[in-house]
């Protein structure tokens, strides 16, 4: 059960080398030096969106998700990381282009919404002005025309009352209001690519999902491919389409919401499930937790980086403790990056997992 | 905010009459504390060959028996209602804001500071611009090329700059800008900025230097400290998100947020540099209020020193309420409170 | 009492009530103008009564800001009250002094919010979770050392950390180290406040387990304050729900999850994320509009009547009482869900 010929870019698989989709990212490698050692954030990390989809990419933090989002955007501070790899933006390498250029695409064909949206506001300027100045600097237009844009945008994002809360400071808005406001600001020059980074981990459940609806809904409306990067499985089944499960800077498993709930074949997806309690089954006795925690990026372990945690690391001799398990389609475009084999897995997750969630 | 005002001002009100307050009491009640009578401190102010009663009469005269508190509401008053001051024969009346008569010669105290303040203003707020300026634009340039020889060498001179006394920094000056390059005057003489804006500044450009080295060291310092955390800051990661050139990210998003603490520095800077600049002053032999001082302190002349430490006080108060209004402006966050 | 009747006696009264709220009031002043005059005030917690079984867990659920923290603050008696009581063990402590109370901080300890600001960064792990034995002079059979050691143990850490600084370690193990120090004293009840909500999800589960085990090795009571619904499921045997200081519902476990009788609680419920593709669209969503109003001045009446879909006229005029509409369930609406009586007095009389 390899189809190792089919990780290297044939076409018949669909997430990692979907030729055509609007973004592409190949092989991405996003190093730190440091004084401690080399921080391998990102390592061999390929994954692609078409319009109007989106990407899930779940993992704990330090896995890797930010750097990887800022990555795409360009936002890593000048020379402190080193990316390897492509980021293809509509077929244009974003990896080596010209700052000024990405730059120019920024705000205008892909935009960000962060996870804490007072941080992200700048405290002495109203959230109109923010607004403006995001929508002014891709669009030759006045100040007045730029005003009634981010009044409608306002509107659109469901801030009562947008012509006189335009003028609002940030510190005026409630949390929920204002992470809407950031949405309008990332929207406002209506961008092919939204990339939202735990938009909703800082709001309370009641107006997590009402951000949930508003992206959902933004994006029927506005067809562009989103990126939404959480730690909580239970937001991502709500809104992707394909998701990608992070650990240690790697993709461990990657391939349709549906296949990662109903049917997933890594032991780390695993673990995250059983480690979650939930509502909608039978209250289980005892949460299955993973044991451990997650590695240093400076010394990933040999091998699988997964194994000191894993319980499944000794199935196949000491391949798991030496040789890096390749990322590969074992069928219908599921990846995963795991030695064990099909009928292993097969047989743990029908055996052993599934009945304990 | 209009209470919020009336609260600011109500305790500026307050803070003034505790630092009179203090320095009279310093300034009248130490003496006595060590011993020395009524009569002693009036024969500082008599010739030397002063009978007894001539000095009898001067204590009386300047209200060496009177109780402290009485001594001061004496002279508080003469603030707000102007006094009547006996000597010799006559009595002279000393209009409204009187801050006294000089022990010395008798001059009232006010309308010489009111000579001198020009001096020391001319001098404050030249020197304020530039080390402003100076100082903001090597701390931005030293944040934003953090660790780069331009960092490293803007930030020993700075720490050199803090250190190094004003004499020297002054004689440096001296010697690189008038004699080096001969742009200034060499100091001393004061032309009003009225007469002959050219040769106000003229004259006034090496003070100037001198200060603004001293300052904007330091000012150069916190503007890179500040510079450092704003540019860490989500919001700024916000600006680029938006595509905003790296110039407006820095000016419009960096500065504004770094700016606002010093923006308190300054006013408080400005406001104590309004009360003399004592050293500078005398490196310069400007006549400022600092020099004023300094006279007030070598000849026991009580009055002046008072007055040239209210009228310092006063401009602290008042910078101090300055910033904190302007704070409000620049940061909404303080105007909900 | 011996360590031996003590335990005989613990086993014999589990199920009693052990600490209980009256009424419990703290409103935050506000002060304003020249005068720093009292223009309102917060009103954090208003009015909760409710009462933790012995050996049972008790959980506090509800947004930001409706004053969940101010309450375990309160039953620590870390803050004073405003007005109502608190009973522990049958003692009055609601306005005990500090020295009064000091004794009693022994039975009843608090895990707090952030793992990372309630452990100091210059003492070590030693001398944190030691503090507890030496402030109380407590005598440990083979001193301080081994006691703390066993605790480090008893948590999952290595009796080496010893000698270690807080920052060294990750935020799991820093909980545990919160964990370990409210342990010292052998409590009777730790309140908890948002223990895993910092931590990872495997991490989380870890943490959930280890205080599950500790629960049932020293028959202890929780008072676990959290905002994540399934996580409250998972460790609670009943929940009480929190709107803007006041407590909206109040029922065991299952019933309060299979049959939510307030339409908070229903909302809450009906907002959670599942973690499951094939809900996506066929599930029922009730979503709330706009935010939490302010405590400065909460809504009339119901307090929920602002954004609740099922008001009335009655809702903003009428406050309904917290009424057991069904055995061990209460709740604290006009119109309840879930319920045979369709609806109750609106005046409150059926309480
Ligand atoms: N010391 C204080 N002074 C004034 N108001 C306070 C104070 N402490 C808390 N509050 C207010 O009381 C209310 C309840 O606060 P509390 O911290 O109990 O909320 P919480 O339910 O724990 O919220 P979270 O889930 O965000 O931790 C809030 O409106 C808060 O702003
Ligand atoms: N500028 C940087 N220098 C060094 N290490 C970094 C830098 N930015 C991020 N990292 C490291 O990269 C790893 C992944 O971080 P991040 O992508 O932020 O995780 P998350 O998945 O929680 O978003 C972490 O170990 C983090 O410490
Ligand atoms: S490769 Fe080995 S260690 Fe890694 S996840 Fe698979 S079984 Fe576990
Ligand atoms: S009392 Fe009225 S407003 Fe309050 S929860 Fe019940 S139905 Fe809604
Ligand atoms: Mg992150
Ligand atoms: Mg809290």
């Amino acid at each position: 059960m390899t189809q190792q010929e089919d990780t290297l870019g044939g076409a018949a698989t669909r997430p990692p080398a979907d030729n055509g989709a609007f973004l592409q990212v190949r092989e991405l490698r996003v190093h730190f030096p440091t004084d401690d050692g080399v921080v391998r954030s990102v390592d061999d990390l390929s994954f692609s969106v078409a319009r109007g989809k989106t990407l899930g990419i779940v993992g704990e933090s330090g896995s890797g998700k930010s750097v990887t989002s800022l990555s795409i955007m360009g936002l890593h501070k000048k020379g402190t990381a080193k990316i390897t790899g492509e980021i293809l933006l509509d077929g244009q390498n974003l990896v080596g282009m010209a700052p000024d250029r990405v730059r120019q695409l920024r705000g205008k064909r892909m935009a960000m919404i962060f996870q804490d949206p007072l941080s992200a506001m700048h405290p002495f300027y109203t959230v109109g002005s923010q607004i403006i100045e995001a929508y002014r600097i891709h669009n030759k237009v006045t100040k007045a025309v730029a005003r009634k844009h981010a009044i409608d945008l306002l509107d659109r994002v469901g801030i009562p009352n947008p012509k006189s809360r335009v003028d609002d400071y940030p510190h005026q808005f409630s949390g929920g209001m204002r992470q809407r406001a950031m949405i309008a600001m990332a929207l406002s020059c209506d961008p092919d690519l939204l990339i939202a980074d735990e938009p909703t981990t800082a709001l309370d459940v009641t107006v997590q999902a009402q951000i949930l609806d508003l992206i959902r809904d933004l994006q029927a409306e506005f067809n562009s491919a989103v990126v939404i990067i959480t730690h909580d499985l239970g937001v991502v089944a709500e809104l992707a389409d394909d998701i990608m499960v992070m650990y240690a800077g790697r993709a461990v498993e990657y391939s349709s919401a549906a296949d990662i709930f109903n049917s997933p074949q890594h032991p780390y997806t695993w673990g995250l499930l059983g480690s979650m309690p939930r509502l909608d089954r039978e209250r289980t006795e005892r949460l299955q937790p993973i044991k451990g925690t997650p590695p240093s990026l400076i010394n990933v372990p040999e091998g699988c980086p997964f194994n000191p945690r894993c319980a499944y690391a000794g199935t196949n001799g000491d391949l798991s403790f030496t040789v890096r398990p390749e990322f590969r389609d074992v069928g219908g475009g599921h990846h995963i990056a795991c030695h064990l084999e099909a009928q292993d897995r097969q047989r743990i997750w029908e055996t052993e997992i599934r009945p304990k969630l | 905010m209009i209470t919020y005002i009336i609260r600011r001002l109500f305790a500026a009100i307050v803070l003034l009459f505790v630092v009179s307050a203090v320095t009279f009491a310093i300034f009248f009640l130490m003496p006595k504390l060590v011993g020395a009578s009524p009569e002693t401190l009036a024969t500082r102010y008599v010739g030397r060959a002063a009978t007894a009663d001539t000095v009898r009469e001067t204590a009386e005269r300047l209200g060496f028996y009177d109780p402290i508190y009485v001594q001061y509401w004496d002279w508080a008053k003469g603030i707000f209602v102007g006094a009547d001051y006996s000597y010799g024969t006559g009595v002279e009346h000393c209009p409204a804001p009187c801050l006294g008569y000089s022990f010395r010669n008798n001059q009232p105290v006010f309308p010489d500071l009111m000579d001198r303040l020009p001096v020391t203003m001319s001098l404050a707020v030249g020197a304020a611009v530039l080390w402003l300026l100076g100082g903001v634009a090597v701390g931005t340039l030293s944040a934003l090329r953090k660790g780069t020889i331009f960092d490293r060498a803007a930030m020993s001179i700075s720490l050199a700059g803090v250190s190094l006394p004003i004499f020297f920094t002054g004689l440096l000056s001296l010697s690189i800008f008038s004699y080096g390059l001969g742009w200034t005057a060499v100091g001393g003489s004061y032309v009003p900025f009225l007469d002959n804006p050219g040769e106000w500044a003229y004259n006034l450009l090496l003070p100037w230097i001198t200060l603004a080295l001293l300052f904007s060291a330091q000012y150069a310092r916190l503007t890179r400290a500040g510079m450092l955390e704003t540019m860490n800051e989500d919001f700024i990661r916000t600006a680029r998100a938006k595509g905003l050139t790296e110039r407006t990210v820095v000016v419009r998003h960096g500065l504004r947020g770094a700016l606002t603490p010093i923006l308190t520095i300054f006013g408080l800077d400005v406001g104590l540099l309004l009360g003399g600049a004592i050293l500078t002053e005398s490196a310069f032999s400007l006549q400022g209020l600092g020099k004023y001082a300094i006279d007030g302190i070598t000849n026991y002349d009580l009055p002046k020193v008072m007055g040239v430490t209210i009228l310092a006080a006063f401009f602290v108060v008042l910078a101090n309420l300055v910033v904190d209004l302007l704070y409000a402006v620049v940061d909404p966050r303080v105007r909900a409170k | 009492m011996s360590t031996k009747t003590e335990t005989a006696a613990a086993d014999r009264r589990l199920g009693e009530d052990l600490l209980v709220a009256t009424d419990l009031q703290k409103h935050f002043p506000i002060r304003r103008g020249l005068l720093q005059r009292q223009v309102g005030a917060v009103q954090a917690v208003d009015g909760l009564t409710f009462s933790v079984k012995r050996g049972e867990t008790l959980s506090l659920v509800g947004e930001s800001g409706c004053g969940k923290t101010t309450t375990g603050r309160l039953l620590t008696r870390l803050i004073e009250p405003t007005g109502g009581k608190i009973t522990l063990d049958g003692r009055d402590i609601t306005h005990l002094s500090a020295g009064a109370m000091r004794p009693l901080r022994r039975d009843i300890q608090m895990i707090f919010q952030d793992p990372y600001g309630s452990l100091n960064p210059r003492h070590t792990v030693g001398a944190i979770i030691g503090a507890p034995f030496r402030l109380q002079k407590v005598k440990t059979e083979h001193g301080v050392k081994r006691a703390v050691q066993e605790l480090l143990e008893l948590v999952g850490l290595s009796p080496e950390h010893y000698n270690r600084y807080p920052h060294e370690f990750s935020g799991g193990q820093r909980q545990r180290i919160g964990i370990a120090r409210t342990l010292a004293l052998r409590p009777k009840v730790i309140v908890a406040d948002e223990p895993v909500s910092a931590l990872d999800v495997s991490i989380q589960a870890q943490v959930v387990n280890l205080m599950e085990d500790l629960q049932n090795e020293f028959d202890l009571t929780y008072v676990i304050i959290a905002h994540d619904l399934s996580v409250v499921r998972h460790v609670s045997d009943r929940v009480a729900v929190m709107y803007l200081g006041k407590i909206m519902e109040l029922a065991d476990r299952t019933s309060l999850y299979e049959r939510p009788m307030h339409p908070y609680t229903v909302a809450l419920l009906s907002a959670v994320p599942i973690p499951d593709t094939a809900r996506r669209d066929n599930r029922e969503r009730i979503r709330l509009s706009g935010d939490v109003p302010s405590p400065i001045n909460p809504p009339s009446g119901c307090r929920f009547h602002t954004r609740c879909w099922k008001a009335q006229e009655v809702c903003k005029t009428t406050e309904p009482p917290l009424a057991e509409l069904a055995p061990g369930h209460q709740a604290a609406c006009h119109f309840p869900e879930n319920t045979t009586k369709l609806t109750i007095d609106p005046t409150g009389s059926a309480a």
